[in-house]
């Protein structure tokens, strides 16, 4: 701890060094030496390592980690991960250090599992840095299935450059998805530690899946590139390709038309002008496939306000009524939901912004009572007029009972849910405002005392990916 | 080019050295003797320092597809176009490429010296970057001059004898094989020992990889390191030791065929093998 104090005050100092040096326009001497954190590689082999700490995640069981000294690849102990059956918790936490470790001669985080089963672990990294949200350097490597002997496997590291002062040296989390996932198991992991391999080779990095898309968007928008695809794979020496979920800090991203669209280290593009801009990247001096391009045609458009008295109206979302609290604007359900994105503010308006949409929910926190409503509103934009519209706009209560409507063509001709707005009506880049009678007892299951949910959902699978909404409210006439 | 001959004299000043800690480890342990001769007198060299041109009084090729792929049901036709094999650079470079020829998938290529360069005892060496991937089959080996079939002054394979200096599969790429195969120990039943490199992969940069080749035994080297050693002996207890007559070398580019399986979907293509010299040196 004293050390590590002691650094801080180092490099402090050296600011106020380069402070006056700069000012005065003289250039650093060779034989400054830049002070440069402990290059500790381990994480637990035995025991902690020096400033390592356990954060367990928020919602998870707290417990599920232990130092376990029965079980062991090698030395006295390991690390015990006790994972809860379906329904229960899930297991999860992240291990950061107390002071910053200089990572930059590794290339590998290793280490030695087991399972008390076979099990496919969900996510396994590093670079979760637990002093803020940023997460600049954030590693996942998605299910790793381990087996009931012990093994070694390895998380490389995208570009171990980048990691002159890493806190974040591990994390994981792992809970049974289903029923039908594993759970109220225990893994072991053993020997966690930092490496020079040396035997990663052939980089393959990606942004957006490897895929070259075209995106349309509006002047003031913006969006992260974490969203669209950013992997990093490198050849093990088991001649098996390894891929991991890599943030935006380690590409060094680029716009063919900073007119268009810029780009921040982070990973933030913003639409600043009319035309188009092909956003690509390098990893580590390596060319990543994939690009995204962003025709921006100009300002975002802007909803009308709705003018339905507020004393008739219970709002879900909208900036011109009090809305009700709400759990999310997107639950990410797997494993079937796509849907990324949600709330955002574009242009000076708080719009819902949904891309790769296939269906995403609405939770509020209370169930709301629409007896006394007659309609619900909801304004709806698409960037292109998509063929084949088909939106299906479930209403769901808490006990379970539904009412759904079809909003463009009912291809499925379904009784339940009748067609409620025609396909004609939309048109590329304008709002549309959709209002859906509730209807009477007689027709519809639903309990309109106890409304939870609303659902919007790409039924027909149209090339309908991004889909913005907004200005939903129950309201009456 | 002047800095190429310095770095040619270290490297044989660091080769001594090397001989002369393995002399005296062995003079100390009788029993895991491995000896040591040091080959100096260079006899042959292609440094490949002439741009587009694969020198014919070296080389020759072999075109085509062989039967039954080579003998071991390769995929490759090769060929000696200029997409298949070029130099550039100072480098030798075999490209193996997918795409529909004479009825194969893939071609590359294949130059031996045949008839042209051809030495019993030595050392040969190739300092080369390998491919990776899947499929790829890379090799840097010889061939006894006397292979033929049967008849008149030839033998057959294996009698007329092969000495693997380097064999690999791309999709092990940490890994390099050395082997020799004779009548009784040929095939599946070759004298094999296989060489790791470690904290290391031989795609991502050069490597030599040599023998050292006298009456007595073969010595396999992976850079600096004396790997294994194949005595008279060890070969006279499988067959006849066949490596007293001279020897042409051949280096390949495979793709598919029995010793590594066909390329699968992560097996990226082009791929390159990468030689930057081929050297014989005799006593």
């Amino acid at each position: 701890m004293k050390i590590i104090k002691n650094n801080y005050i180092k490099v402090i100092f050296l600011l106020m060094l380069l402070g006056s040096v700069t000012s005065c326009d003289r250039e650093l001497s060779e034989n400054v030496e830049f002070t440069t954190f402990p290059t500790t590689g381990e994480v637990f082999e035995d025991a902690f390592s020096n400033g390592l700490q356990y954060f367990p995640f928020l919602g998870s069981q707290i417990d599920a980690f232990t130092v376990d000294t029965s079980e062991k690849y090698a030395g006295t102990a390991s690390m015990r991960f006790d994972v809860p059956a379906f329904g229960i918790n899930y297991a999860g936490a992240n291990f950061p250090t107390t002071g910053p470790r200089d990572l930059r001669g590794y290339d590998a985080l290793t280490f030695w599992a087991k399972g008390s089963q076979a099990a496919t672990i969900n996510e396994l990294g590093f670079g979760l840095d637990g002093i803020t949200d940023e997460n600049k350097f954030r590693v996942v490597k998605s299910n790793t299935p381990i087996t009931t002997k012990w093994e070694k496997y390895t998380i490389a590291i995208p570009d171990p450059s980048k990691l002159d002062a890493a806190t974040g040296v591990f994390w994981y989390a792992e809970g049974a998805q289903d029923i039908s996932d594993e759970g109220g198991y225990t893994f072991w992991i053993d020997d966690l530690k930092y490496e020079k391999l040396g035997t990663l080779g052939q980089p393959q990095p990606r942004i957006v899946n490897g895929e070259d898309r075209k995106q349309e968007n509006f002047i003031g928008n913006s969006l992260n590139m974490s969203d669209y695809g950013l992997t990093q794979t490198f050849n093990l020496a088991s001649g098996k390709n390894q891929t991991v979920t890599a943030a935006p800090m380690y590409f060094d991203f680029e716009s063919s038309n900073i007119e268009v669209a810029r780009v921040s280290e982070t990973g933030i593009v913003r639409v600043v002008g009319i035309g188009t801009a092909t956003i690509t990247a390098m990893l580590a001096g390596v060319k990543a496939a994939g690009s995204l391009t962003i025709v921006s045609s100009g300002y975002f458009p802007i909803s009308a306000a709705p003018s339905e008295d507020e004393n008739n109206v219970i709002s879900i979302f909208s900036d011109t009524y009090k809305n009700v609290p709400i759990d999310f604007h997107n639950g990410f359900w797997q494993p079937y939901q796509t849907t990324l994105g949600g709330e955002t503010l574009i242009g000076g308006q708080n719009v819902l912004s949904y891309t790769d949409f296939n269906f995403v929910g609405t939770q509020l926190t209370n169930g709301i009572d629409i007896t006394e409503m007659t309609h619900y509103s909801i304004d709806i934009l698409m960037l292109k007029k998509p063929t084949d519209l088909d939106l299906l706009l479930t209403f769901k209560a808490v006990d379970g009972s539904l009412q759904q409507n079809r909003i463009g063509q009912s291809y499925q001709l379904d009784s339940t849910a009748p067609l409620v707005h025609s396909d004609t009506d939309f048109e590329a880049g304008v709002w549309e405002t959709i209002k859906i009678p509730i209807r009477p007892t007689t027709e519809t299951a639903l309990d309109k005392t106890a409304i939870n949910i609303i659902i919007i959902e790409n039924i027909k699978s149209s090339n309908l990916k991004i889909l913005y909404t907004d200005n939903m409210y129950f309201y009456k006439e | 080019m002047k800095k190429k001959k310095e770095m040619l004299k270290n490297s044989v000043l660091v080769h001594m050295l090397v001989a002369g800690f393995f002399l005296i480890i062995s003079s100390c342990t009788p029993d895991e003797a491995q000896k040591i001769t040091v080959f100096q007198e260079l006899v042959m060299a292609d440094e490949f320092d002439t741009d587009n041109e694969i020198n014919a009084d070296i080389w020759t090729f072999d075109i085509g597809t062989g039967s039954n792929g080579w003998g071991n049901n390769e995929e490759q036709f090769y060929t000696n176009r200029t997409e298949n094999i070029s130099v550039q650079n100072g480098i030798l470079i075999i490209k193996a490429l997918k795409e529909d020829y004479n009825g194969s998938d893939y071609t590359s290529s294949k130059i031996l010296t045949k008839g042209l360069k051809e030495q019993a005892y030595g050392r040969f060496e190739a300092r080369i970057q390998l491919p990776t991937g899947q499929g790829m089959w890379p090799a840097f080996w010889l061939l006894g001059a006397n292979c033929g079939d049967g008849t008149a002054d030839t033998e057959v394979w294996p009698n007329c004898g092969e000495i693997d200096i380097m064999e690999y599969r791309g999709q092990d790429p940490t890994v390099v094989h050395g082997s020799v195969h004779g009548p009784g120990y040929a095939a599946g039943n070759a004298i094999t020992k296989s060489y790791v490199l470690e904290n290391d992969r031989f795609d991502t940069g050069f490597h030599v990889f040599g023998i050292e080749w006298s009456p007595e035994y073969i010595n396999y080297y992976v850079d600096d390191v004396l790997y294994n050693q194949i005595t008279r002996d060890q070969v006279l207890k499988k067959g006849a030791w066949v490596f007293d007559q001279p020897f042409y070398i051949i280096i390949n580019l495979a793709v598919g065929g029995d010793f590594i399986g066909a390329p699968n979907a992560e097996t990226i293509f082009p791929q390159t093998m990468l030689i930057d010299y081929v050297r014989v040196y005799k006593n």
